[in-house]
């Protein structure tokens, strides 16, 4: 399992990085969508890959070892929210960009050929 | 009443978090939402006043050592988010409600009109700087960045137009990716020691296993990389130049005080973990090489620069510059100063942005295509269903009281500006270069300063020489060249702000010695952090 969650997060940020290194305005917000999902995962595996443990301690808990750690999964779902919010005002931002530039480059402009 | 006492450290983040949530209910009396958001501004500095009282010992069966935690959920420390309060958190404090108050004061003469969310906006970008500055808890300081870093992009756009947009577009996508950065270093940071208490992390870096060591300070250097785009240190800060300069004068005003919270992370998180291993330093000799570069960058930017805005934006990167490289020569007696030199060029930046946008005015309107403040597009007025248009070039339909004498006003106010950013005497910019110039070379007698200090000695020599050539070229031709130009009407509530913020620099210059006992008193519980530590892993329940 360490090695799929591994691949997933290395490919999910190396595309992402890719992206957010184009010119076009929608490769960069796919590639902050794609590293988002990367850090995501990132945090999760940092609270130990683990199967079949609950994350909530009930009342007769006496073996925290029987248990997942319960932050990096209240961790990631602050920062889903957060990054689902700053990613839909990017969007916004892109869309009043092409309108005003008249463009989806980047920087407003195209480039001299 | 020492019981209330104990909540007052939670104010300045829930003031500005329900007025700026009332704001978005307020939508047609304007006169109830100044006085809300005015009301809600005097009430954090109420309290960051009071709280820099607090600090000073002044009360020590409170507080011991001028260190207060308050524990939000009444859960203890390393288990519940605490908020800290130090010395230098009330200084940080201090410094956003004053900036915060003139801002808004000087917003209301016309930005606050321009789109209805500029209320919610500029009270959620408070609430994120307060927070920053107060919480104890890692994740916590990436929730309020996140939060003032929101605010911020809405009230970058604020006023809309191309160059904003373009502006905005660069500086989201940069500040997104560094918030990815910071979430890495958060996640490896927990992974490692299990702990988001900065407190507890102090303590517990010291017990971590050999193999482990090497990916927690992986995770420390991410962090420290997150911190330092936000901070806008080279090469991480090409988006900061136009987005400042496009920025709106109050919103730039703010913006000033945004780059010193990558600084104060630095020097908060550098000095915790310093104190929990001797190995591992946060704050280390790479710093002053980034310091150097950044100044490198500023100066040529700022020689090379025309427009008043941009010269003041690149004065924003070099003063950060200028503090890394004084952080990186790792001299405890130069944290003191540190603090001084922040202060005095929070202050003096903010005060420049206003009278940036008052001196725009002065344009006629030929050639107004170059101010890039014109009237906004019509789409905007449309869109927010705003009936009444103003446009800030020519306010001449508004009601107010303008000053007399708006020209003498305007050269006056620019000239102390370029005094306290050169640091040049009378003002506070001179005292806080020569504290850091007196420091840096006494710190070792007989023996003679290192090749480093000499170094910093030098850039502190040039950032000055290199503001005063630029500020003094483009003063040359805003007020002494006559074509092309007019006397503007300048109102009271634009013009107090901008010399309320000199003001201030003008008393920290007159109080210097309270100040910097103050400020000493700072750095040494900055660099004994056992007391933080202590007191923050003692806290108990808050009383009801």
């Amino acid at each position: 399992m360490e090695l799929v969650v591994a691949l997933a997060i290395g490919v999910l940020t190396g595309s992402g990085v890719w992206l957010i290194l184009r010119p076009r305005t929608f490769q960069v917000i796919m590639g902050l969508a794609l590293i988002s999902y990367g850090v995501n995962l990132f945090i999760f595996s940092m609270g130990r890959l683990v199967t079949d443990r609950p994350p909530i301690v009930g009342d007769l808990a006496i073996d925290p070892s029987a248990y997942a750690d319960p932050v990096p999964q209240a961790l990631i779902l602050t920062a889903i929210v957060i990054s689902f919010a700053t990613t839909a005002l990017f969007l916004v931002l892109l869309l009043a960009a092409r309108g005003l530039t008249g463009t989806d480059h980047v920087d407003g402009k195209e480039p001299d050929a | 009443m020492i019981g209330l006492l104990h909540h007052l450290l939670i104010i300045p983040i829930l003031a500005p978090l329900l007025i700026g949530a009332l704001q978005l209910f307020l939508t047609e009396r304007r006169g109830i939402r100044i006085a809300c958001a005015l009301g809600s501004v005097l009430v954090q500095a109420g309290a960051a006043l009071t709280l820099l009282y607090l600090t000073t010992d002044a009360m020590p069966h409170m507080w011991t050592e001028g260190v207060g935690v308050y524990a939000i959920g009444s859960w203890p420390a390393p288990f519940g988010i605490v908020l800290v309060v130090d010395r230098l958190a009330a200084l940080m404090l201090v410094l956003t409600s004053m900036v915060g108050l003139a801002a808004l004061v000087y917003s209301l003469a016309y930005w606050d009109r321009v789109a209805p969310a500029f209320h919610s906006l500029f009270q959620f970008l408070l609430m994120g700087l307060n927070g920053a500055f107060l919480t104890g808890d890692l994740f916590n300081l990436f929730v309020f960045f996140e939060i003032l870093l929101a605010a911020s992009y809405g009230l970058l756009l604020h006023g809309s137009g191309v160059r904003r947009v373009k502006a905005s577009l660069h500086y989201v996508a940069v500040n997104l990716v560094a918030s990815f950065l910071f979430l890495i270093g958060v996640a490896m940071i927990y992974g490692m020691t299990g702990t988001l208490n900065m407190a507890d992390l102090a303590g517990r870096i010291a017990l971590l296993a050999p193999q482990d060591r090497a990916l927690f300070e992986a995770g420390a250097a991410i962090l420290g990389v997150a911190f330092l785009i936000k901070a806008a240190v080279w090469p991480l800060n090409f988006w900061l130049p136009e987005a400042y300069a496009a920025a709106s004068s109050p919103i730039g005003a703010v913006f000033s005080l945004m780059t010193k919270v990558g600084v104060y992370a630095v020097l908060r998180i550098g000095t915790l973990l310093a104190a929990g291993s001797e190995q591992t330093s946060f704050i280390d000799v790479g710093l002053f090489y980034g310091g150097a570069a950044t100044i490198g960058y500023a100066v040529i930017g700022m020689l090379g620069s025309y427009r008043l805005g941009r010269i003041v934006s690149l004065y924003v990167v070099s003063s950060t510059g200028l503090l890394f490289m004084a952080l990186g020569l790792r001299i405890d007696a130069l944290t003191a100063p540190v603090m001084l030199y922040l202060a005095s060029s929070v202050l003096a930046t903010g005060a420049f942005f206003m009278v940036n946008g008052l001196v725009q005015r002065t344009r006629t309107l030929q050639v107004r295509e170059a101010a890039d403040v014109g009237p906004l597009p019509d789409d905007t007025y449309i869109g927010f269903d705003i009936q009444q248009r103003t446009d800030p070039l020519s306010p001449r339909d508004e009601i107010g009281v303008a000053i007399p004498a708006a020209m003498a006003f305007l050269g006056l106010t620019f000239v102390c500006c370029v005094l306290l950013v050169a640091g040049l005497p009378p003002l506070s910019g001179f005292l806080a270069k020569f504290a850091l110039l007196r420091t840096a070379l006494g710190q070792t007698p007989g023996t003679g300063a290192s090749w480093y200090t000499w170094a910093f000695c030098a850039a502190v020599i040039v950032t000055g020489v290199a503001a005063m050539i630029a500020l003094t070229r483009v003063g040359m031709r805003l007020f002494w060249s006559v074509r092309g130009r007019t006397t503007p009407r300048l109102r009271i509530i634009e013009a107090a702000p901008a010399a309320f913020l000199i003001l201030l620099c003008l008393a920290l210059t007159a109080g210097a010695g309270p100040v910097m006992t103050y400020l000493e008193s700072a750095a040494q519980s900055l660099h004994s952090p056992q007391v933080y530590i202590r007191v923050v892993n003692g806290t108990q329940q808050v009383a009801p």
